[in-house]
C-alpha cells in the first residue's frame, strides 16, 4: 500500500490560518490502513484544530467526511454539491487525493494533510517499511525476492557496498542491509552463482526518470472486459 | 596482461613486477590551487600514482577531474577517482572522455559514500549505475571503443581500470566473491580499504590466492598511518566499513601523546614490510590522510625509494 506520515499540527494550522470554514476529507484506502487518513484521524485532526484555534481566539467551523477512495473520480464526484461550501479543504489522502480533487474542483483550495512517503507494509504494529520503488521493471526474483532498488540506500545491483556491517546499512543502523540479506539467502541456498557476473545497466525509462507515467489497458478502454 | 592497456606509469610499474607504491590526495574545499600544489609537491617522486579523491565522504570539494589535471601539470600521475553517487551515465561517460583528453590514464571506479555522511545530506543521489557496472563500462569504452549504448567512440579512452575492495565489510564470506566479480567486470587493479586488522587480511588474501585472483589483477593493500589514538577511535566509530582492532588502539594509547604519531607510522611500516612478502599483494596504497608531508619520510623508511622509472 501507499504509506504516509502525519504532517505537524503547526504546518496544517498555518495552511488554514485565514480560513473560518473548512472541510477535512479522509480516504478509506491505504491511508486508513496505515492509520493516517481514515475516519479516526480525520476526527482527531478536526478536534486538534478546533482546540488550537479556540485557544488563539479564532474559532473555526470544521466539517468532516471520508471518501471511499480519493484516487477515483467516481467517489471524488460525491462531494460536488457541498465542496463549494468551504473556504478550503484538507485532504488526508496520499498525494493522489488532493490532486484528483484539485483537478475536479478547480475553484477550491485543497491542502495536503499528510506527507506521502513510500510503497510498503507494516512489519509490526505501528511500524511501516518501504518495499517497492515503483521503478516499472520488477526483477526481485533475481535477488531472492528482495528489492535492492527500493531497499538499498544506493540502489546497487551488485552489493553489498563496503559500508555493510553486521547486517546493517551504513546510512542508518536501524536499517537492514538488504544486500547482506540477499547474499546470506543465496549462500544458504547454495546458489551464490546467481549473484556472479555483471548485470546490464538498468533501463530507468520505466521509472520516474522517463517522465510522468501512464498505464493504458486497451481492453478496458474498449469495454471488452 | 601482455600488452599495455593504458600505458600509465602505474600499469608499467606493476607489469614490470615492481612493488607498487601509490599515494592519495584530497582536492581543496575551494579553488585553492596553490594549496593543492603544495600537497602534491610532497608526493612527487615518492609514489607511482596519486589518487585524486572524488567528493570523499560526500563532502563537496574541487572536482577530482580538475584536481587530476592540475596534478598532471605538476608532473605527477593521477589515479582519477569517480563515484556513481554524483553522476548519471551521460556525465560518467563524458567525464571519462574528458579525463582521457586531459592525459589521465588511471581511474578508480567507486559507488561513493552515501550523501548523508557529507555536508549536503539534503542532496538527491544518482546511482544510475553502480561501481560494478562502471568498471564494465570503462572496459567497454576502452576495449570495444563503444559507448554504453553501443555507438562508436571517436578515439576511445584507454584507462587502467581500478576498483576498491573492503575485506572488512560484511558478509565477510562473500567479499572475495565480490572481488572476483569486479575482476571479471574488468578491474585491472584493486586498492583495498585501509587495513588495520592484519589477521583478517591475511585470511582474506589466502582466499584470494586460493581462487587465483591475484593472477588476474594487481592487488594493492591499503595503509593509513594513524596520527594518534584519537584518530583510531574516531575512524573506528564513525567511518563506515572500518575494522580497527582494540589492540592497535591500545598500542597507540600505550605511548606518550607526543609519540603516538611515530607509533602509528611504525605500525604502518610493519604492515608495508609484511605486504612486501605477502603472496598476492602487488603493492601498497598509502593513504596518509591530510598528512601528505609525511609521505617522503614514510616512503624512505619503508624502503620503497627510489620509485622505479619504467
Amino acid at each position: 500500500m501507499i504509506v504516509a506520515d502525519r504532517k505537524s499540527l503547526e504546518e496544517i494550522l498555518a495552511m488554514v490560518e485565514n480560513n473560518k470554514k473548512i472541510l477535512i476529507l479522509g480516504c478509506k484506502g491505504c491511508v486508513t490502513v496505515c492509520n493516517v487518513g481514515g475516519l479516526k484521524e480525520v476526527e482527531i485532526l478536526a478536534s486538534s484544530i478546533r482546540i488550537a484555534r479556540k485557544k488563539s481566539g479564532k474559532d473555526i467551523d470544521i466539517d468532516i467526511n471520508v471518501l471511499e477512495r480519493q484516487c477515483d473520480r467516481e467517489y471524488v464526484a460525491g462531494i460536488k454539491d457541498t465542496v463549494g461550501d468551504y473556504e478550503a479543504v484538507i485532504s488526508l489522502a496520499c498525494g493522489v487525493g488532493p490532486q484528483f480533487l484539485s483537478e475536479m474542483y478547480t475553484d477550491q483550495t485543497f491542502y495536503p494533510g499528510v506527507n506521502t512517503t513510500f510503497f510498503g507494509g507494516a512489519t509490526e504494529h505501528g511500524v511501516w517499511e518501504e518495499r517497492c520503488a515503483g521503478c516499472g521493471t520488477c526483477a526481485i526474483h533475481l535477488f531472492g525476492g528482495l528489492c535492492p532498488v527500493a531497499r538499498c540506500a544506493k540502489s546497487l545491483l551488485h552489493g553489498p557496498c563496503g559500508g555493510s556491517s553486521d547486517g546493517r546499512c551504513e546510512v542508518n543502523k536501524d536499517t537492514e542491509c538488504i544486500w547482506d540479506t540477499i547474499v546470506r539467502k543465496k549462500m544458504e541456498q547454495g546458489r551464490l552463482e546467481d549473484l556472479m557476473g555483471v548485470r546490464g545497466p538498468k533501463d530507468w525509462q520505466t521509472a520516474r526518470d522517463g517522465g510522468p507515467r501512464r498505464s493504458i489497458r486497451e481492453e478496458l478502454i474498449q469495454g471488452n472486459i | 596482461m601482455s600488452e599495455l592497456k593504458s600505458g600509465s606509469n602505474l600499469e608499467k610499474v606493476l607489469k614490470a613486477g615492481h612493488f607498487a607504491f601509490t599515494g592519495e590526495c584530497g582536492p581543496p574545499k575551494g579553488a585553492n590551487v596553490e594549496h593543492l600544489k603544495e600537497k602534491l609537491a610532497h608526493l612527487k617522486g615518492h609514489v607511482d600514482a596519486v589518487n585524486m579523491t572524488d567528493n570523499q565522504t560526500a563532502v563537496v570539494r574541487m572536482s577530482s577531474l580538475a584536481g587530476s589535471a592540475i596534478m598532471i601539470g605538476e608532473g605527477l600521475e593521477p589515479n582519477f577517482q569517480m563515484v556513481c553517487r554524483d553522476r548519471n551515465r551521460l556525465a560518467i561517460m563524458s567525464d571519462i572522455l574528458g579525463a582521457y583528453s586531459l592525459g589521465i590514464r588511471n581511474m578508480l571506479c567507486l559507488s561513493g559514500d552515501h550523501q548523508t555522511f557529507g555536508n549536503h545530506p539534503q542532496a538527491k543521489n544518482v546511482h544510475d549505475i553502480d561501481s560494478m557496472q562502471l568498471i564494465a563500462l570503462v572496459k567497454k569504452m576502452r576495449d570495444e571503443g563503444k559507448f554504453m549504448n553501443g555507438e562508436d567512440i571517436d578515439v576511445p579512452p584507454k584507462m587502467f581500470i581500478g576498483a576498491a575492495c573492503n575485506p572488512f565489510a560484511d558478509p565477510y564470506e562473500y567479499r572475495v566473491y565480490r572481488l572476483a566479480n569486479k575482476i571479471e567486470a574488468g578491474a585491472d587493479f584493486i586498492q583495498t580499504q585501509c587495513i588495520f586488522n592484519m589477521d583478517k587480511f591475511r585470511d582474506f588474501m589466502k582466499k584470494v590466492v586460493d581462487m587465483g585472483l591475484h593472477e588476474k589483477c594487481y592487488i594493492l593493500a591499503g595503509v593509513t598511518p594513524m596520527k594518534n589514538a584519537g584518530m583510531a577511535n574516531f575512524m573506528s566509530k564513525f567511518v563506515p566499513g572500518m575494522d580497527i582492532p582494540e589492540s592497535l588502539i591500545k598500542r597507540l594509547k600505550g605511548v606518550d601523546k607526543k609519540d603516538q604519531a611515530e607509533e602509528g607510522i611504525k605500525f604502518a611500516l610493519e604492515q608495508v614490510e609484511e605486504f612486501k612478502e605477502m603472496k598476492g599483494v602487488a603493492g601498497v596504497h598509502m593513504m596518509a590522510i591530510e598528512w601528505e608531508h609525511m609521505v617522503p619520510e614514510i616512503a624512505e623508511r619503508a624502503g620503497v625509494l627510489p620509485r622505479p622509472a619504467v
